[in-house]
């Protein structure tokens, strides 16, 4: 297994796995940590940044004062960059839908345009 | 009891709220000095936000002495001169390095902690309510110093030497947070704030165990007496030179 040096901001994938043979040295600079939020139990989490840190501990102190100053959060989760895997932008044509894909959608089905025209 | 005291004992809680109020502002602003200075930009930032609080208490406390004939709380804060403050000379030491300022603020945090507990039972409404309300801030300060102290703790030796060596300044000066006020013994008696003895004590319970534990030695003895009498070292006239010169320049002038 190789380990990945992986900036999802300032790196796309190419490059990371070119600098995957040489990783710059580690031991001066700490390692980037995403920041999410839970603004209310039960929501989802929301990603609302990033912060260096030494470890998980203490990326949750930093994260907290850095994002949190101003509520409402009940909870944070802090994950390092390097987990993240993040497709390329030049393939950002996957996420396009063309021509006629109505049948995935539910507007696509008559009974649901009945249904909110609310007829039976 | 009813929010009026007694006039004896309004004089005494004056005193006591006040030394309250100039540890948060003085402490807050050798705090506020890190600002653009902090050893990373996300410390810099928590260091700074973590002086913004206490800042804040600061303002709490002094608007419960606009509340007992104190004057305007900016004028408390700016216009007094350094034999008028009452903070623990802990506060006033300059910030030193990281490791110092770091030390102080824990030390300060969890004495903090330990009397807003204690107050937030007070039987004078306005000073419970307060305690109440800042000591919810504390948890997160309390977390934030902690951590610090224990990654730097396990940091190699020349983290573990500059901490120790903060400590042997910060901690016997630690003893100036539980110095009582003059007439602390008549508010005990009227249950309005807990005995300082007995704060410090809880203080120790906590902070010796942690610091052993961390590979620390604990120093002896107290130094920097006297701030609640008035008596500072000549770091509190450079910071008051500094933070009160614009107030003073002009203290009509609106923000």
């Amino acid at each position: 297994m190789r380990e990945w040096q992986f900036n999802p901001y300032h790196q796309r994938i190419e490059d990371a796995l070119e600098q995957t043979a040489t990783p710059p040295p580690a031991d001066t600079e700490w390692g980037v940590w995403e920041v999410f939020q839970q603004d209310r139990r039960g929501e989802h989490h929301h990603h609302v940044g990033s912060v260096h840190a030494p470890d998980a501990e203490m990326a949750l102190v930093l994260a907290k004062e850095n994002f949190v100053r101003r509520g409402p959060c009940v909870n944070l989760w802090v994950v390092p960059s390097s987990a993240i895997l993040a497709t390329a932008y030049e393939d950002a044509d996957i996420f396009q839908t063309t021509s006629d894909k109505n049948y995935r959608e539910a507007g696509g089905y008559r009974s649901f345009r009945q249904k909110r025209r609310g007829q039976p | 009891m009813s929010n009026t005291l007694p006039p004896n004992l309004q004089s005494s809680i004056f005193d006591y709220i006040l030394a309250l109020a100039d540890d948060e502002l003085v402490i807050g602003h050798r705090a506020s000095e890190w600002t653009g200075l902090g050893p990373i930009l996300e410390e810099d930032i928590a260091f700074s936000s973590i002086a913004q609080d206490e800042l804040g208490h600061a303002l709490t406390f002094y608007t419960l002495l606009e509340g007992l004939d104190g004057g305007d709380a900016d004028d408390l804060a700016f216009l007094r001169g350094s034999a008028e403050f009452r903070n623990a000379q802990l506060c006033e030491l300059p910030r030193g390095d990281f490791a110092f300022s770091l030390v102080r603020h824990f030390l300060y945090d969890l004495a903090e902690a330990v009397r807003l507990d204690r107050l937030a039972d007070s039987a004078y409404p306005p000073l419970a309510q307060a305690a109440a309300k800042i000591r919810q801030e504390e948890k997160y300060h309390l977390m934030h110093g902690r951590t610090w102290v224990q990654k730097l703790a396990r940091g190699g030796d020349e983290a573990r030497a500059h901490l120790q060596t903060a400590l042997d300044l910060a901690y016997p000066a630690a003893a100036g947070l539980f110095e009582p006020v003059e007439d602390e013994a008549e508010l005990v008696a009227a249950g309005l704030v807990p005995p300082s003895a007995e704060v410090a004590a809880s203080w120790r319970e906590v902070v010796v165990p942690f610091l052993s534990s961390a590979g620390f030695t604990v120093p002896v003895g107290t130094s920097h007496l006297g701030g609640r009498y008035g008596q500072h070292t000549e770091y509190l006239s450079q910071l008051l030179d500094a933070m009160q010169a614009l107030y003073r320049t002009d203290p009509e002038a609106s923000w």
